[in-house]
């Protein structure tokens, strides 16, 4: 068994706190434009000051702040969109996989479609349609997400089928909505667990990519994705407006995903093709 | 062989009128699409003509059949912002994003799949542990972030190569490891997982016992099988291409269709975004198509039953 | 060494080092293998049969089990000790192996024809169009029907008789002098089973191959077998002639062994069954590795390993009890 990962739980919790304390932590306001101040570099180099640690952006904006605010975006996309994508995709897994027939040929056929075209597409039609916002990032991102939770669950939901608690419990008279609660439910959740945190990184790169191409949180909201777009065409002169947050975002990824593989070796190591 | 193509295009033209019955309730999701699809000057003249020749003014199922019919007659709308038909805006694009997608694709077999069976017959030791560092970083690092690291890194500091633009060979080079590193990440871990069940088979057991040389039991024997958990999740790649190609051409100015998507979103473009969904549709199931294909000629399970 | 003996195995141990300790899987296996001759090796399931016959082959699993000692000599050289590729060339020309399992044995994706293809082109390097000739022989020599149209389908299209059958085809196609066959007709249908144990016996008397035959059944040695070694635990605990070992079993274990086969013919009794289980190979008792078992053990049993005393014609046994009954 692998150790358990700390230095990926050590970075998981800092952003944590980050996006939970970020009015305590941030030395400034990430909306506040300094014009006299714009596009400082970092403190350690030359021109840097250490009222801006990170520097600031082409507003004058400083960039700890904005990354620090930029956390609370992320993670609470994530947890929204894990929440609605994850569990819709975990009731139409009970639901296809427990009740079988036409409903599961149904329900697999929409899961194989959804898993033909890329959920990021419809995304951006919604950000348009819809107007840009929280609430339609984080259906376009449950989107991109209830397909592979929903084909996992099936499969998972079908084994469990056929053990003889489920069988005892209908001749018992249990009703089918009663199994699958009581019964199917709580067997799946190490599953669902272990899949919402593998899909933490991909809702957060999802997140930043919609944000970066101008169809997530609208500014002035700091998101990491939009700094770095934001700081796109000022690489040449000013290159850690764009690259920063980039850091963050892969650091944050690269965290959860380390400790997903953690996880599903502990709890579902079946998982392990994914 | 030939029914089996006819089977994956009937399944796929089902597909296809499903993605444009989404994008026709999504258009209409706010009430009136006319807002959505005229730009801010236009007439009060404009707007009847729109309504009419949409059929807007009749109930939801003729708008549909409407919408269909134009479809199928290649009419997805025309742009708001550059006043063409977005089928041609589209096409007028595609073939800079058909140059940049195969180097993409080959670039993650070449790499990723020898990268991944050598990682597996090396498991655990230190080769295997950096490529499977590299592969992690590799599916963690947004390929847009990537983009503009590479051309801090080679455009902006050594000087070496481009930072966007069409151009030469050495404008591809950028664009391509962008768009490439998540397939390559992507199929280094897949045939490395996949390697690692197959060499405990009892059919590689056999080939050795054959005498056949380490090389053809594993470029062979063991690569074929290998390669088609590959091909089952390859639907999973060509959608991750195809959202790569957006991010990857905004970042480096490239002229095709993933930054004619981008243009869309951010000029809130509804028509030019709805004909670029449902085209970039139809160029995702044939390239699913060409795979299905290939799949069964690996595969003599799916090709003969 | 005896002019007849193809293959020599002197002292081979093999063993699975683990973090819990030494797993002694094959520990000091000895026995010849003559020319032309049928040699059944017997025990349970566990017991070190299949991993003996994989150490000899060289093919152990990697990263698991490794050969500590021992020689394996095939006409009079130590193959445990030649280069890789050497061993390559051995492999298939002069020993080769039909394995236990015909559903996984082949590969899924090539085509029975190329399978075959590959292990012919070894002996014999000639253009395809003439190999395919000599593949359809030898589907032809293991008695499937209509070789012509197998040699393009695939192995799924194929029954699991048939394609152990195939295997055999493939094993065979170099002209090996010793054949190791792991308990091949345990995963097939019972009425398969008897047809491809006459197939194997006919081949080999008409190639005149030595077949060391793995199994944990006894029926079966004495419808296949010349001579019969009996393994327990990692050791061949008695060897001799299948006659001579039927008649006076020595070691309690045969003894077991031999009672827990069904009889066709005579009184049916209660089948006997072994009380017990055998040793974990992780912590081997010093003495007899059958005691624990045996209703027959004395302190000496326990306090050391017997050794190995010759009781009759070529009949071996490796228990300081085998003089009673």
């Amino acid at each position: 068994m692998q150790r358990l990962p700390w230095i990926p739980i050590l970075i998981i919790l800092t952003i944590f706190a980050m996006a939970i304390f970020a009015p305590l932590l941030a030395p400034h306001d990430p909306i506040d434009q300094t014009l006299k101040d714009k596009l400082l570099p970092p403190f350690w180099f030359e021109g840097g000051s250490t009222k801006y640690i990170l520097g600031t952006d082409a507003f004058g904006r400083d960039i700890l702040s904005r990354l620090i605010y930029g956390a609370r975006v992320s993670l609470l996309v994530a947890l929204l969109a894990l929440t609605v994508g994850g569990g819709v995709g975990l009731t139409i897994g009970i639901v296809a996989g427990y009740l079988g027939g036409t409903i599961e040929t149904i329900l697999m056929r929409l899961v194989d479609a959804a898993f033909t075209f890329p959920a990021i597409l419809f995304a951006l039609l919604l950000s348009v349609t819809l107007g840009q916002g929280l609430g339609t990032l984080v259906i376009a991102i449950s989107l991109l997400l209830w397909a592979s939770f929903a084909r996992i669950i099936r499969g998972e939901v079908l084994a469990l089928k056929q053990r003889d608690f489920v069988a005892l419990a209908k001749v018992r008279g249990c009703s089918t909505l009663r199994i699958m609660a009581t019964h199917i439910l709580p067997n799946v959740l190490n599953t669902f667990l272990v899949l919402v945190t593998l899909n933490i990184g991909v809702v957060i790169i999802a997140e930043a990519s919609l944000s970066f191409l101008g169809a997530g949180i609208p500014p002035p909201t700091p998101t990491w994705g939009l700094m770095v777009s934001e700081g796109r065409g000022r690489i040449a002169d000013a290159w850690w407006v764009a690259l920063i947050p980039g850091i963050a975002i892969t650091l944050l990824v690269l965290s959860v995903n380390l400790f997903g593989d953690w996880l599903r070796d502990r709890l579902d190591p079946r998982l392990r093709q994914l | 062989m030939g029914r089996f193509i006819v089977r994956r295009l009937l399944h796929g033209l089902v597909l296809l009128f499903m993605v444009a019955t989404v994008v026709f309730v999504l258009g209409r999701l706010t009430g009136n699409p006319v807002d959505l699809m005229l730009p801010e000057d236009a007439t009060a003249e404009d707007r009847t003509r729109l309504i009419k020749s949409l059929g807007l003014d009749g109930p939801m199922h003729t708008q549909f059949l409407v919408f269909i019919g134009n479809a199928l007659q290649g009419d997805l709308g025309t742009s708001i912002r550059m006043r063409q038909p977005a089928v041609d805006l589209f096409f007028s694009r595609l073939p800079n994003t058909l140059v940049i997608i195969p180097w993409a694709i080959l670039l993650a077999m070449v790499v990723g799949i020898p990268l991944g069976v050598v990682a597996a017959l090396n498991r655990g030791n230190m080769l295997d542990r950096g490529a499977g560092t590299i592969a992690v970083l590799g599916i963690a690092t947004p390929n847009f972030w990537l983009g503009i690291v590479l051309i801090f890194v080679f455009s902006v500091e050594l000087g070496w190569l481009p930072s966007g633009r069409m151009g030469g060979p050495e404008h591809y080079v950028l664009p391509v490891i962008t768009l490439g590193t998540f397939l390559t990440a992507g199929f280094m871990r897949l045939t490395r997982s996949s390697m690692l069940d197959v060499l405990e088979s009892e059919f590689v057991k056999l080939a050795r016992i054959k005498g056949l040389s380490e090389t053809v039991v594993i470029w062979k024997h063991c690569l074929r099988n290998a390669m088609i958990p590959l091909l089952t999740l390859w639907g999973v790649f060509v959608g991750n291409l195809i959202t790569g190609a957006i991010v990857t051409e905004t970042v480096f100015a490239w002229p095709g269709v993933g930054r004619l998507t981008y243009e869309a979103v951010i000029y809130r473009d509804f028509p030019l975004l709805q004909a670029v969904i449902i085209l970039k549709s139809i160029l995702i199931l044939s390239i699913n198509l060409l795979v299905d294909i290939l799949y069964a000629y690996v595969d003599p399970r799916i090709r003969l039953s | 060494m005896n002019q007849d003996t193809v293959l020599q195995v002197r002292d081979l141990a093999t063993y699975f080092e683990l973090r819990r300790g030494v797993v002694k899987a094959v520990d000091g296996v000895s026995f010849d293998l003559r020319r032309g001759e049928v040699l059944g090796l017997v025990g349970e399931s566990g017991c070190g049969k299949s991993l003996t016959a994989l150490s000899i082959m060289r093919l152990l699993p990697k990263g698991g089990a490794r050969t500590v000692r021992g020689e394996v000599r095939l006409g009079g050289e130590n193959i445990l000790e030649l280069p890789a590729s050497r061993m390559r060339d051995i492999r298939g020309r002069r020993i080769s192996m039909i394995l236990q399992d015909p559903q996984t044995s082949l590969n899924p994706v090539f085509t029975i024809g190329e399978q075959l293809r590959e292990a012919i082109f070894r002996r014999a390097p000639a253009k395809t169009a003439e190999i395919m000739k000599e593949a359809v022989a030898a589907l032809r020599r293991v008695e499937i029907a209509a070789p012509e149209s197998r040699i393009s389908q695939y192995p799924h299209q194929m029954s699991g008789g048939m394609k152990q059958r195939v295997v055999g085809a493939i094993a065979m196609s170099g002209e090996p002098q010793v054949l190791i066959a792991d308990e091949p007709t345990t995963a097939l249908d019972v009425t398969i089973q008897l047809q491809y144990l006459k197939l194997l016996k006919r081949l080999q008397t008409e190639t005149g191959m030595a077949i060391l035959f793995i199994t944990h059944d006894f029926g079966v040695v004495a419808r296949m077998c010349d001579r019969v070694a009996v393994m327990y635990a990692g050791r061949i605990v008695e060897c001799g002639p299948v006659a001579e070992v039927f008649e006076r079993p020595a070691h309690p274990y045969t003894r077991a062994l031999i009672a827990s086969v069904p009889k066709m013919t005579g009184e049916r009794g209660r089948l006997a069954t072994i009380e017990g289980q055998p040793p974990s190979l992780l912590d081997l008792p010093p003495g007899c590795r059958f005691a624990p078992r045996c209703n027959l053990a004395e302190p000496q049993c326990i306090a050391t390993y017997p050794e190995t005393a010759d009781i009759g014609p070529a009949h071996t046994v490796s228990c300081w009890r085998s003089d009673t009954r």
